[in-house]
This record gives structure tokens, sequence and C-alpha cells, in this order.
């Protein structure tokens, strides 16, 4: 069948495509050349509009166990926020920690395509998988979290041979069916429990005496040198910490040009001047980042309202429980392996600090001159809910919105950012970029986020209108390899999108110090631990794709 | 019809021979280091399992087996799922009770709970609820099993008897063969609080002290307030709540002082007396207290008859924790109102479906007057005859499938271990949404 998406303006920055009127034909759920004699099966005019390829969330805390403490813990979250299901779909709740299937339904109805859960627990990678596998519409994918686990800092307090630090790497994305690594306060979950309350760039850990520096550049070069595309996610020592840019700073530094991404950076790009001893070091986190092209970012920026924080990071979320609201909150230790905190929270504008952390994203993306090195996020649901990613779509794109929203946060905040003077506004062709081409080319998922021929048809059509925050929020069509999913922002039809991994070579050697360290220690055994291909598939919870790695060097 | 399990995905028939690393379904620590030898069709546990475990997997399978019934005639698997599935669409409010299943079972009986505007409840939420209770009002500082196991050198086991609801829990956590670091020298201290455990159930390589402090259970909140007053400096009661002498908990608040890692365990079902809700408070007070100087958690356990994959899955694909009422078309929660025992006993709800599949013992549904249809093990006793019975496998002996652990943070696949020709309870409840009428409400235009 062949269908033709007619008259659109297409901006596709991995094809270079700035909004050109060109028609689209997708045959069998693929992206495929223009062919103007062929015969056409089904036409949509859509003239005018602005077409992109689906939108990829390369961030988003979506499935595993801390959301499901969040959902757990906040009633308060889900009731007047339900969802009645419908002949087509099944009844959810939720605003800030929205249940699986909710979240599946809003984000396609928002025009996004795939979703990335990045702090994935090895320990905890099957209930993530499940989770996600009851996230229906959109590609699913999961960074397995490593750095306070006890088997890698055995390994490098013992100046273990690289290689064998490689096979476990590999190994571990194998076993949690992961896409990429990503790191947590590197070292200091496991501090924590050894009751460190801290752990800087260059302290050591108490027990096994490493520092933060140690794990973040062998987890790097282990997992550049093993050809995973995506580079080390980090997410850094001394979140939220005031002063703490100079860590970040420093740890761009201390990566002395190894791939790396630095997520949710507006948490960890504060200040200590002033008043009140809190300021932003947007501009000199970004300067850095500009001058480094090995580090890509994402933003995490906040947006005012209730929302939720859940991360690994059991040591600073530990230290983040009084601001928490409501007053609950819950840290767990876990299988030696990592570690989690979910602390409910409401950034106001009215407070200076929050207000300035508002400011602090903004300004980052604004300084960041690479689009292709920044991702569009809020830290789902750490800054804020996906949900408000049109909002934040538009604060980029329309300086006016943007200076009558700095308008109502609080006054010492206005003045301690410069904000007001920045009158960047980024394009379509940016957000673009942002939103899809780059996520897809850090991810190294090929065919995906663009809208070249053979791209998978996951395509989405928004109205041109000049308030981008409805447009974005109200896409008119989104097909999912080439099917008509959402239809003015309404589900039309329910699928199941792709579980992508990748899976580096090791040396299956490795196994055999595995199977003894888990029989000694573990509650678990190695054959159990490891996520089976058919747990993920089975019930017809979609396909596993396997994104290429590079060679191993 | 739903052919005999497909479990996870097409299943080839299970070989006989012995297989290793089985999860255990019987309680919720899922034990994953069984030893068990099948023939095809009887198992036999021949390494780690506990007698709760060998009562379990080695439970004759039926004979002639419990077949499918209407009002206790045998009819055909069809017949049976015919006759419930238009049970399921005449009821006005349909209650689905007992939810003993895997995370597959779990996912198809909300599913069909969604489609059919019913209440979701387990067995054990009472117990769970105590748990659910605090993490709603205040949360809390929790530990796992791995964790515990490799770094507690304190273990505080309050009014439980951990051994008889998880029998391996001594062996497997507090007294480990191995842990990845060095135990304290002269042993893991193991204290015993309020009427539970006997002392003699804890023994082993690792257990240095264990210190009883036996109380009725009804005293033991007062007696843990009484120890959160020494911690924090507090004036105390003085009124030696259960005779336990301050003495007695001045050592013990010294202990966790000094502790590195202090858990603190209970089983939620043992906590079954007024002022059990306190208990819970108080100690995860009592956690957090000392997570200001030195490093504690709380470990409950629980997560029996497949407890903490019912309420993972509710929580996930509803929002809340069970107790989830989908007959407004949305998930409304109300622990109090939808509590499957007590909407039976007012006469709410015109019709239950049970769901148990866990052996060695299955739980039975409780009297009622509505119309029953049993999703359950063969090895189900019932006092009454249901309007329909549907006879399913147990997950991990008849199919593959997922267990949450008690922790809430890892789970387990298990295996098909033996082929008597039974369904799952994810199988039966797809076919029974399948054949309800599609819900009325529009597809979105
Ligand atoms: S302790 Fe529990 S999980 Fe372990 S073998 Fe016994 S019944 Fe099974
Ligand atoms: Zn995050």
């Amino acid at each position: 069948m062949l269908m033709k998406l007619k008259g659109g303006r297409i901006y596709d920055p991995a094809n270079g495509e700035d909004g050109r009127t060109r028609d689209i034909y997708v045959r069998d759920g693929r992206i495929v050349a223009a062919s103007p004699d062929a015969k056409v099966d089904v036409e949509h005019d859509v003239t005018g509009r602005v077409v992109m390829a689906g939108a990829i969330d390369p961030h988003t805390h979506i499935g595993g166990g801390k959301m499901t403490i969040a959902r757990m813990m906040l009633p308060e979250d889900h009731r007047g926020s339900e969802v009645a299901h419908t002949g087509l779909t099944r009844a959810g709740t939720g605003f800030a920690v929205p249940s699986t299937l909710a979240a599946g339904y809003r984000y396609a109805e928002m025009g996004y395509t795939a979703c990335f859960e990045p702090a994935m627990l090895p320990a905890n990678a099957r209930q993530a998988h499940m989770e996600m596998g009851d996230t229906p519409m959109v590609d699913k994918g999961a960074f397995a979290m490593l750095g306070s686990d006890d088997f890698l800092l055995r390994q490098m307090a013992a100046r273990k041979d690289f290689s064998a630090i490689k096979d476990y790497i590999a190994w571990t994305m194998h076993a949690a069916q992961a896409i990429a690594v990503k790191v947590v306060n590197p070292g200091g979950i496991s501090a924590f429990k050894f009751n460190q309350r801290k752990l800087d760039l260059d302290e050591r850990h108490a027990h096994y005496g490493v520092t933060p520096r140690d794990v973040l550049t062998t987890l790097s070069r282990g997992l550049m040198e093993l050809g995973v595309t995506h580079p080390l996610h980090v997410h850094g020592c001394n979140l939220g910490v005031p002063g703490n840019l100079h860590t970040t700073l420093d740890t761009i530094r201390a990566m002395e040009g190894l791939p790396v991404h630095l997520t949710h950076i507006q948490f960890h790009s504060y200040g200590t001047e002033g008043d009140k001893k809190f300021s932003s070091g947007a501009a000199q986190v970004a300067e850095l980042v500009n001058a480094n092209r090995n580090v890509s970012i994402d933003v995490g920026q906040i947006l005012f309202g209730q929302t939720c924080t859940a991360s690994g990071d059991s040591m600073r979320q530990y230290g983040n429980t009084k601001s928490a609201n409501p007053k609950k909150w819950v840290v767990m230790d876990i299988e030696c392996d990592a570690g989690c905190g979910v602390v409910p929270m409401k950034y106001r504008d009215k407070s200076f600090v929050n207000a300035l952390q508002w400011a602090i994203g903004l300004e980052i993306f604004l300084l960041a001159d690479d689009p292709w090195r920044v991702f569009l996020t809020t830290d789902h649901p750490n800054g804020a809910p996906f949900t408000t990613y049109p909002h934040l779509i538009r604060l980029l794109m329309d300086k006016g919105f943007r200076r009558d929203m700095l308008q109502k946060i609080h006054p010492d905040a206005q003045a301690a950012s410069i904000v007001g003077s920045l009158d960047r506004e980024y394009t379509l062709y940016e957000i673009a970029i942002l939103t899809r081409a780059g996520p897809a080319r850090s991810l190294g998922l090929k065919d995906r986020g663009h809208l070249g021929p053979g791209a998978c048809a996951d395509i989405t059509v928004y109205p041109d209108d000049p308030n981008r925050e409805a447009m974005f929020t109200t896409p008119e069509y989104v097909f999912k390899n080439g099917e008509l999913i959402v239809r003015n922002g309404k589900i039309k039809k329910v699928v199941q999108g792709a579980t992508h991994v990748a899976r580096p070579e090791y040396d299956p050697a490795i196994e055999r110090d595995l199977r003894d360290y888990f029989t000694r220690y573990h509650t678990v055994s190695l054959d159990n631990f490891k996520v089976a291909d058919d747990e993920i598939i089975g019930h017809d919870k979609g396909a596993i794709i396997v994104q290429p790695t590079g060679a191993r060097v | 019809m739903p052919a005999p399990s497909q479990g996870i995905a097409r299943e080839k028939a299970p070989q006989p021979g012995t297989h290793g690393s089985v999860s255990c379904p019987f309680c919720g620590l899922h034990c994953d280091d069984l030893e068990v030898r099948s023939d095809g069709r009887r198992l036999a546990v021949t390494a780690n399992g506990c007698d709760r475990a060998k009562a379990g997997f080695e439970q004759e399978p039926p004979a002639a087996g419990m077949p499918p019934s209407i009002d206790g005639k045998p009819v055909s698997l069809e017949a049976a799922i015919a006759r419930a599935s238009d049970l399921i669409a005449a009821a006005r409010l349909p209650l689905y009770g007992g939810l003993g299943t895997d995370v597959e079972g779990m996912r198809a009986v909300m599913a069909l709970a969604d489609r059919s505007g019913g209440v979701v409840d387990h067995v054990l939420s009472r117990a769970q609820y105590r748990n659910t209770n605090v993490l709603q009002t205040r949360g809390w500082f929790m530990s796992t099993l791995t964790e515990a196991r490799n770094r507690a050198d304190l273990f505080v086991i309050v009014a439980s008897d951990v051994s008889k609801l998880h029998p391996r829990f001594v062996e497997r956590i507090v007294s480990p063969e191995q842990t990845m670091f060095d135990a304290p020298a002269n042993g893991r201290t193991v204290v015993l609080l309020g009427a539970g455990m006997p002392p003699s159930a804890v023994s082993g390589r690792l257990v240095g002290d264990v210190v009883d402090i036996p109380c009725a259970k009804s005293d033991v909140p007062a007696v843990l307030a009484e120890l959160r007053a020494i911690l924090r400096g507090a004036p105390l009661s003085g009124a030696r709540p259960g005779g336990v002498e301050i003495t007695a908990l001045e050592d013990l608040a010294a202990r966790c002082r000094a502790a590195q890692y202090a858990v603190f365990v209970w089983a939620p079902q043992a906590l079954d007396f007024d002022g059990a809700d306190d208990a819970v408070h108080i100690v995860s007070d009592v956690v957090r207290d000392l997570n200001k100087t030195t490093r504690a958690a709380g470990l409950s356990l629980g997560g029996n008859d497949g407890a903490a994959s019912a309420a993972s899955v509710c929580s996930w694909q509803s929002g809340y924790p069970l107790r989830v009422s989908f007959a407004g078309g949305v998930p409304t929660y109300d622990p109090y109102r939808f509590e499957v025992a007590r909407m039976l006993a007012e006469g709410e709800g015109d019709l239950l479906v049970w769901v148990s599949s866990f052996g060695p013992d299955p739980t039975a549904p409780p009297a009622t007057a509505a119309p029953t249809v049993v999703i359950g093990s063969p090895a189900i006793r019932l006092d009454t005859t249901p309007a329909v019975f549907i006879p399913v496998g147990t997950p991990g002996l008849d199919h593959r499938g997922r267990l949450v652990r008690c922790d809430s943070v890892v789970s387990l696949p298990l295996r098909r271990l033996r082929e008597i020709g039974l369904a799952s309870v994810a199988d039966v409840a797809t076919e029974l949404a399948g054949r309800l009428p599609a819900v009325v409400a529009p597809a979105a235009e």
C-alpha cells in the first residue's frame, strides 16, 4: 500500500530540509523515494502543515520501580487527572506520574513516537521492561545504570584488566536489555550506603577507594571502546547543590575529550553568588559545553507546578527530602547495585530558588550554540511532567511570550538572570533537531528521527499555529510505522512500539566470574537476573530492535 | 478457547529432568536457587526448597483434575468460560478478588476489570495496607533483600514470625554463607521485638547476639514509641509498656546507634493487631531518625500469594495500589470503600470473580450470597459450589511468568516444569475480556 502526504512543509534536519514543500510517500511502514507515477492508495492533504519525524524523548522516567513507588505514594497526583476508557483505549490516571497506559497515549497524542527511560537499575530491569511493555503507542528503550554497583567498583578497586571491565559493561547491557549506560552520582549512591553524605569528583569512596572521576572515565572509555553509539549518560556529582557548577565544569574537563552526555544539566549549573547564596552558572557551563564537542546535554527544564522528583541518586535525594511537598518521600538502598529517591516537589514561580532554576534552564537553552548537542527535556517528571513540552517549546521559540512569563517570577530571580536580555528564538528547524534528529543521532537510531527514504514512517504533522504551545500540543496527524495512530490529538489506533537495545560484544568468559559472584552474594541467580527477549516481546508487546554498535577496540 | 497455557511465549512442553535456578512462587521471597526434578507431570524439590516450597511443588496433581464446572456439574472449558463471560457481562458491579496470580495474570485481570467496570482487590491487601498507609502519609527509607544480606549488622525483627511466613529468610538474608563485605567479628545482632519469632529460629554462622524483647503484639506500638523517644532524647512515658524494661530499650537504642546498617524487618501479614499501622509508622520514624547519623532501613517482607505483583501491576496500570474501582470508566481509589471482603459482607457488588492460583492450599473465596466465578488451582477447597469453576495452573509450575518480590524491586522469571493440561489465569482472563461487549464510550474522533 502506498500512502502520500501531500504538500507539507518538511522540517528534516538530518537531511538538511528546512521547511521545503514536498510530498512524502510511505510504503510498508517505511518512507520511500518520491514516485509520481506510482498508484497512491491513501492520500492525506497536509498542504501548508509542518511535517516532522515523530518526536523522540531521550530522557523520560516512564518505567521502573521508582515510578511505581511514586505512583503508589501519590494518589493525590492522580485524583482529578483520570483518563476514561474508550472503545479503543484503557482507563488511566496521572499528572506528574501518569499510569503507563495513559503516558503512552499522551505521548502519542503530542506527536512523540519514541521514549527512553534513562535510569534502569539492572536489578530492576525486568520490571522496567514490564512497565514499558504496558506503555503503548511509542517505541521504548532504557539505559542501564552502572557506577555504584558493587561488581564494577570491586573491579576498579582491584585494578582489573580493562577488557574485563568492558566485558562487564557489555554483559550488563545484554542482561538488562539496554541501549545505553547511565551513571548517577558516580560511586556516590554506594558511598551513601557507607554513610558518606557527599562525594566530590575527586573524593574517595570510603570502602573501594575509587573516585567519581575514575568511574566516569572508566565507563565513558569502556563504552567508546565497545562501540556503543550513545556516550556515557551522566548525572553528575552534587545534583542540586549550590556551587555545583564547578563540579560540572571539572567533570567536562575530566573527560579529556571522551564522549559524554550530561543530563538535566540545569540541576548542575548552580553558583553561590548573591545574598541568597544561589546564582546562575548557566553562562559558564554553556560556554564550556560549546567549546567541547565531545559533550552533549539535555536541560531538565523546570516548569512551575506540582511534580515529583524520582532519581537513582539516593544520596542527593535524601538531602532533598527537606523540600518534599507534600511532606513525604521514599529513599531506598537497592541490591548492592543502586538506590533510589522519590521526593514530591512543587516548583513555585514566587520562590526565588525555583524561579531562578527556571531561568537557568532557559539560559542554557539560549546560550548553547549547537542544537545537535542539546536535547529538549524536563527530565520528566523531575523538572516538570512531559506534558509541559509544548509550553517549553513556546518559551524557546517566542521571546515575547518568554518575557511575559519572566515578568511573573520572583523579582529577585528576574534580576539575577540574563534571560530577559537573550533575544534568541529557536526556529522550527532547530526544534526538530532538539526533539528528533539530535536524540536519534545520539542514540544511534539510524532509521528514526528523520524523513529520508528508508526511514521508519514515524511522522508528525502539525498545524502551523503561531501559538507554538497550541501547535505542539495537538498535532493533526501522527503516523507510527506508517499507520495513522492519532488524528487531531486523539487516538485512532492503539499500537505497540518496539524496544530498542544495543548489544556490544563481550567475551563470554566474564560469565564465569559473574556466575560465581551471583551465587556467593546475590539473592537472584545469574540466569534469572538476565531479562530474556521473549519476556519483552511475549504477549504481543512488540518487537526488539537491535541497533548496531561499532567494532570493539 | 485458550489452549493450555501460552505463558509468556509459545512454550515448548516441559522437559523431564532436573531443573536448576528454579524460582519459587510460594512466598514473597521468591528464592530462585531451587533444584526441581520433573517427570513431566510430578515434581520433586531436590535442593534448596523449604517445607513450604516442597509442599507446593510436590503436591500431587489431581488425577482426574478438578474439571471446569457450572453449578458443580462438569462442563467443557469452553462452556465454563462462556458462562463466566455471560455472568460478567450481566453484572452491574463485578468484584475481582483474591488475585493470587503472577504479573501476566494480573495484567489480564486489570484489562478485564477495566472493560467490565469492576473492582480489584487482593486477598492480602489488608496486611499490605499497613505499609501503603505509611507510604502515602509519610513515606519511608527501605532496603531490599540483597542489600540487607550483604550489609546489615543489626536486624530488628518486629512482631513477625518471619520464619513461618518466609521460611528461608534467616538462612538466606540474616546468615548467608558469604557476604560481599565482612560481617562484624562477633556476628550480626538479631533483635526479636514483640511476640513473633522464637529465638531458636535464629541461628547460623553469622548470627551473633540474639536479643529477645518479648511483649504482647498489641503492646508493640507503645514499646516502639518508647524506643523512638529514647533515640530522640524525648521524655519517656515511664509506663513500661508491655512490661519491657527501659534498660532493654536503652540497650536496643544503643545498638541501633552503633550499627552501621540497622535493618528493621516485618511481615505485614503478621501485624494483625490493633495499632499495627502505628507500629509501621513508628518503625519508619526510627529509621528516619537513625539515618541522620548512621545508616538504617526498613525491610518489609510479605508479597505472598502474588500480593506484590498485584499491587505493582495495579499501580503502574491504574496509578493506585489496588482497591480500585473501574465502575465509572476511570480508576477510582478508595482503600476503605473498595475492600472486596467488606463489599461482599455489605451486599455491594453482584458478582465475585475469585482468582487463586497458588498452592499448596489456595485461598478460597469468602462466603457470599453473590454468585461466584472461581478461577483457581484445582487444589482449592471450596465450601460452597461456585456458579462457575475454571481450573488454572500455578505460575512457575504449569506455565511461565514473572513475580514481583516482597521488596517490590526485584522480579523473578518463572518456569514451566510440568504439563497437566491447565490454562493460566492470563489465558482465561484474556479470553473472558475478549468476549465482553466493547466499551460503549465512543472512541475519540
Ligand atoms: S522461603 Fe519462600 S520462596 Fe523460599 S523456598 Fe520457601 S516458600 Fe519458596
Ligand atoms: Zn532523569
